[in-house]
């Protein structure tokens, strides 16, 4: 039988992953809902496609929680590009920290300062570079270089103090493990955001060392700080769970899919696949990864997540920057909820390429999408946008330790 | 520099990262985009770069030691890039020269890995640093991290540490990780090892890491395990530029 005749309902009858022996399996048919569902009951992959395609955004949002991974993952399989952009740009996904991303015409950007020593005056430089070309509306968040309990909650205090000198209404986040980050919450570090990379089976987030039972410990953790509405940040990317041996034989997409059923149980501030990052053994070429990126968006956006996605490519990937334009501006016309902005692109942490801050501008520009309002605001009130060598006053680099 | 007000191009000297490279509109200056473009090709052909073995054995009896040499079940680089499996694995015809050394309490793996100029420069001072004697060392070519499962089961060893080239970066092809792992079996997962990663001179210096190593096998022996159980909690060295913001925790 041909995918696009296979009828959504034998999803639910027949999990591609067991029910007793996956906790995520369970997470995504326990919490299905009929009622929501109802309205696509009876259709296969094939009617699946016509009809989201001829939805109303309201219909997308209401079929949110009657809608399966699985079933996203399989009708994306048979959309062309075309397809995966015009659903994905219905779809709305709003969601609050201290400014609001996801409302229509806007793009965010999460401002990635990593540096390859987590050394303090080297973050700021970059925070500060990023903030002057409108990045960091997403959140502020650091990958470290090492996982330490000492470094990350030095971080975590570095760009708290950064954000309140400078009163800049965006959150912040230190992407360590969550095992990490519950034990800097438990010494009073002022965390915004927790972040975990998760998989979509029991066994890949294993290999992440966690489970929903420790994310749930975070997310309630999180919650006791009252510090904002969404409160998580995860990361996710297709071939995690392949490369774990984690995959029972499952395609990577559907995996990556089912990963967001995950992300959407915890009510996530930011979800963001790491697409390219993975590799040529998984994503080959600057076609597979421009594919791979828009089925992502797609699937999350689909299945209500706020869907971001790091545009980017390893050096053992057959890409280059050109393929990186072609699937940013994809992403920009399908409504992409936040994009990385990593100094000349050049992560000098990851080592990998990423999406500069100026090709934000770009996209924001060739669109017409602006900041998170909050963000564009402060943006104005401190004088940032002219192309100017000049620092605007109120952005002194004294006043975050540079000088 | 106190008083004197910073213009935005000063930045550059707190970070190796890109920062301040000026607008073009929303562009990148004509400068910055081919210096990047040129920084991408030479991080392309450091992928492709050949281990130097023999130089490698030499530099490592120099220091004391009879290294042993193994390969994975790639055949070539272009299999190594497209089968991580293969790359996981023994090749089966060098297996048998694992079993002639006792069982150790710690080996030591190199491995070409992504960047084998990483290996060229880093992997002997490294070994200098660490100053085990006692502790076997594999060279492996066309290897993966978990490769180091592979051989510290076939070595029946207690504990592996796999010395790797990482990919390469735009500006860094030379950077070397190192992946502790306890009771090494196939099979083990990446929740299972601790890294030190970024090992190279204007990353963290070799005598940095070898220490930051040496505390990870402490901890290790008195906890006897690795990975996310085993947290780095070692007081921070001395940071290279004083920290002015925020407390101390």
């Amino acid at each position: 039988m041909a995918l696009a005749d296979v009828p959504l309902a034998r999803f639910l009858a027949e999990p591609v992953v067991p029910y007793e022996a996956d906790e995520v399996t369970r997470l995504i048919l326990d919490g299905h809902d009929e009622a929501a569902f109802a309205p696509i009951a009876s259709l296969t992959i094939g009617e699946l496609r016509n009809w989201l395609l001829a939805a109303e955004p309201a219909a997308l949002a209401a079929v949110r929680a009657g809608i399966t991974p699985e079933m996203v993952a399989g009708v994306s399989k048979i959309m062309r590009l075309q397809d995966l952009v015009a659903v994905a740009a219905k779809c709305r996904v709003v969601t609050r920290f201290r400014d609001t991303i996801g409302l229509p015409g806007r793009l965010s950007v999460r401002l990635q300062p990593n540096h390859p020593t987590d050394d303090a005056q080297g973050i700021a430089a970059s925070v500060l570079d990023g903030l002057l070309l409108g990045a960091g509306d997403a959140v502020i968040g650091i990958n470290p270089a090492t996982d330490s309990l000492e470094s990350t909650h030095r971080l975590l205090t570095m760009l708290d103090a950064v954000r309140e000198r400078y009163a800049i209404p965006t959150q912040t986040c230190v992407l360590a493990h969550v095992t990490t980050t519950l034990r800097c919450i438990e010494r009073g570090a002022p965390v915004d955001l927790v972040f975990q990379s998760i998989g979509g089976t029991e066994a890949a987030n294993r290999s992440f060392g966690v489970d929903l039972a420790l994310l749930a410990e975070a997310h309630a953790a999180a919650r006791s700080l009252g510090r904002g509405e969404n409160l998580m940040y995860f990361e996710t990317g297709q071939g995690s769970a392949l490369s774990a041996e984690a995959h029972h034989g499952v395609d990577q997409q559907t995996i990556e899919a089912r990963a967001y059923a995950v992300a959407r149980a915890f009510s996530p501030l930011l979800v963001n696949s790491v697409v390219g990052f993975i590799g040529p053994e998984y994503l080959h070429d600057g076609k597979q990864i421009t594919r791979a990126g828009l089925e992502d968006h797609f699937c999350g956006k689909l299945l209500g997540l706020p869907m971001g996605v790091d545009v980017c490519y390893t050096n053992h990937a057959e890409a280059d920057q050109d393929d990186m334009d072609a699937l940013l501006t994809l992403l920009g016309v399908a409504g992409v909820t936040f994009v990385m902005g990593v100094p000349g692109a050049d992560d000098v942490m990851l080592s990998y390429q990423s999406t500069s801050f100026h090709d934000a501008l770009y996209l924001r520009g060739a669109l017409g999408l602006r900041p998170a309002p909050e963000f564009e605001a402060w943006l104005e009130r401190m004088g940032i946008g002219a192309a100017s060598e000049r620092l605007p006053a109120a952005l002194s680099p004294a006043l975050i330790g540079l000088g | 520099m106190a008083g004197v007000p910073m213009s935005w191009r000063d930045l550059r000297r707190f970070t190796p990262a890109r920062v301040a490279l000026g607008r073009a509109g929303n562009g990148l200056p004509t400068a910055a985009h081919l210096q990047f473009q040129a920084a991408h090709a030479a991080a392309r052909d450091a992928v492709h770069a050949r281990l130097d073995v023999p130089a490698l054995q030499a530099a490592l009896r120099a220091l004391g030691h009879d290294p042993l040499f193994v390969r994975s079940a790639c055949p070539d680089r272009r299999t190594y890039l497209l089968r991580p499996d293969l790359g996981r694995r023994l090749a089966e015809p060098d297996r048998a020269a694992l079993r002639s050394v006792a069982p150790p309490d710690l080996a030591l793996v190199i491995c070409d890995g992504l960047s084998a100029t990483a290996i060229d420069r880093h992997a002997a001072p490294l070994v200098a640093a660490l100053d085990l004697p006692d502790a076997p060392i594999v060279i492996a070519e066309q290897g993966r991290v978990a490769l180091g499962d592979d051989i510290g089961e076939a070595l029946g060893a207690e504990a592996v540490a796999v010395l790797i080239g990482e990919r390469p970066g735009l500006s860094a092809p030379d950077s070397l990780g190192v992946y502790l792992t306890w009771q090494p079996r196939r099979g083990r997962t990446d929740a299972e090892r601790n890294c030190i990663s970024n090992i190279r001179p204007e990353g963290l210096p070799i005598a940095q890491a070898a220490a930051k190593l040496r505390w990870l096998l402490g901890a290790m022996r008195l906890l006897r395990c690795t990975g996310v159980a085993l947290k780095d909690e070692q007081p921070l060295p001395a940071p290279r530029t004083p920290l002015r913001l925020g407390e101390q925790p």
